[in-house]
């Protein structure tokens, strides 16, 4: 007898064989999800940059919110969304970043930390519009105004817990024999996490701070109720500013044509600014990594 | 105490430097990582300008010593130390005294190079600063001093402002030894400096240390065996959080008395 007359017995193709289908089905269904998600993302885009840029010239860039039937542009909401996009950025880094050394550096394993990393968490989550609502009681009614200040603040407390995170997460990826280095040359904790610490977690930081910036570039729920909007340019922090989510709510709604193509506008320059600033974070990670 | 001594019984053989050559004495050392002890009574005596070498088994405790000696287990909360480690004529120990001062006057090297991300020149200036303020053209004498001591001047001098993690893991280590000495300290630790190093950068951080002696006293955690009998003065043999066997190198790795050491060093374990 060979060998081969015995190999049936523990061979069964039949199994085999059901086993291989069942594989090319689980194939056919994963492949079929992605298509359908990525033509979505397709026609979504597609109808974005088809309409956005017939709304687009240069008055886009160098003119304010027009009347109905007039040329305009959106230079009073895009100089808004920068101006409180700054602010907000500025003030959720700096808590931020501290809140989030704090937790990798010296709260790490007390309770406190814990409580406090879980209500960030809370926080990261938390849908926009409560937000907005916490602060137009914050700082609207107890002011008796809309204000760009306070639309900062909203747009803050949307990107802080998300620059919290990235913070703590990018220093506990440093390795805890460089902290030891610095102190056996005999700095203390602070010191070395100023000078090596951040300095080895640049790269991430800055990934946090984009990818954060891009969370909040888009908010409109939050600027609704804080903001206002605002149809003339201003740089005036205590007084109502235009952004441009508001602004293509707005003009989306409204019945005139043009500031139908405006919105289009509006829409495709946020779209853009979104997808260059997650590209860049991408890099920066990718460069860091790399290293 | 929740863990019984172990090895109760092992006889252990001391055969120390004069008590007037040393610059580091260790007595009766306990040290605890939480609820469990890692170190049992540990003497230890480090003589001046000599080279002390620690070896055993993984776990046996030579990288807690050495990390007692210059306080870095502080960092760590529930890591902690009874004894007395006298140093310059005081305990170390003693929860009072200045850490950042302490560290000023033993460095560490440690087992992976540890470069900072800044450059090479920033590597070693960096530790200066912490400790005065000293002009720029000192520093520069300062920085390449600690280069050519540390047998890296010669492949780093042309590129003293790029970055220190572009070096290879031989000159980063090397780097880090420059980094350590440059602060002038009377002794430099080194836990297991060449583990993550080939063979001839090995060789190289050895020629470096063997030159280093002139003016330091050196203690150095190793595994290598032949590295130990090269470069040390005095070797210490622990096992299980004890020191076992401590006495000159010239014959440690010839006729060690105890039966452990013996064993060890011939290969019959660890």
């Amino acid at each position: 007898m060979t060998v081969t007359a015995s190999k049936p017995a523990n061979f069964d193709r039949r199994l085999h064989r059901r086993r291989k289908i069942y594989n090319y089905v689980f194939l056919a269904l994963t492949g079929i999800a992605t298509a359908i998600a990525l033509i979505a993302l397709a026609l979504i885009m597609e109808t974005l940059v088809v309409k956005g840029l017939a709304g687009m010239n240069i008055q886009v860039f160098t003119l304010s919110q027009p009347p109905p039937d007039m040329p305009g542009g959106l230079l009073n909401a895009i100089v808004g969304s920068l101006i409180m996009c700054a602010v907000g950025m500025v003030i959720a880094l700096f808590i931020g970043i501290l809140a989030g050394t704090w937790l990798a550096e010296y709260g790490d394993g007390t309770r406190l930390a814990t409580v406090v990393r879980f209500l960030n968490d809370i926080l990261i989550s938390a849908p926009s519009i409560l937000i907005g609502l916490f602060v137009y009681e914050l700082l609207v009614r107890p002011f008796q105004g809309f204000s760009a200040a306070a639309g900062a603040v909203a747009l803050a407390l949307l990107a802080m817990p998300v620059a919290t995170r990235a913070t703590e997460d990018i220093m506990r990826l440093q390795p805890y024999a460089l902290r030891e280095a610095g102190m056996a040359l005999g700095a203390n904790r602070g010191l070395v996490i100023r000078s090596i610490i951040w300095r080895a977690s640049t790269s991430g930081l800055m990934t946090g701070a984009l990818l954060s910036f891009a969370r909040i570039s888009g908010e409109t729920a939050p600027l609704l109720f804080t903001t206002l909007g605002n149809p003339f340019l201003s740089f005036r922090l205590n007084q109502p500013m235009a952004a441009l989510p508001t602004t293509i709510f707005q003009f989306a709604m409204s019945a005139y044509d043009d500031w139908q193509r405006l919105a289009w506008a509006g829409a495709l320059i946020i779209a853009v600014t979104v997808l260059t600033t997650n590209i860049l974070g991408r890099a920066l990670t990718r460069g860091s990594t790399q290293k | 105490m929740t863990f019984e001594e172990p090895n109760r019984d092992i006889p252990t053989v001391m055969i120390p430097p004069p008590q007037g050559d040393r610059v580091i004495d260790v007595h009766n050392l306990d040290f605890f990582y939480g609820k469990n002890q890692a170190l049992w009574g540990i003497d230890l005596p480090v003589a001046r300008n000599k080279v002390t070498a620690l070896i055993g088994p993984s776990g046996c405790g030579k990288s807690t010593l050495l990390r007692t000696l210059n306080r870095i287990y502080d960092l760590y909360p529930g890591q902690t130390a009874s004894g007395e480690i006298m140093f310059d004529g005081e305990n170390i120990l003693d929860q009072a005294k200045n850490s950042e001062q302490l560290r000023a006057r033993i460095g560490m090297v440690f087992q992976r190079p540890t470069p900072f991300p800044m450059s090479i020149y920033d590597n070693i200036a960096f530790g200066v600063r912490l400790h005065r303020s000293v002009a720029r053209a000192e520093m520069d004498e300062i920085v390449e001093r600690s280069l050519v001591r540390a047998a890296l001047w010669d492949e780093v001098k042309d590129k003293l402002a790029t970055s220190g993690l572009g070096l290879s893991g031989g000159q980063q280590q090397r780097l880090c030894v420059a980094r350590g000495i440059a602060i002038n300290p009377d002794v430099l630790l080194l836990d297991e400096p060449a583990s993550a190093l080939d063979p001839l950068s090995t060789a190289k951080l050895e020629s470096t240390l063997m030159e280093l002696k002139d003016s330091l006293t050196i203690v150095i955690v190793t595994h290598n065996l032949q590295q130990a009998a090269r470069i040390s003065d005095y070797t210490g043999f622990m096992l299980l959080g004890k020191m076992i066997e401590f006495r000159p190198s010239s014959d440690a790795f010839v006729s060690p008395e105890t039966k452990q050491m013996q064993d060890y060093i011939t290969g019959r374990f660890g």
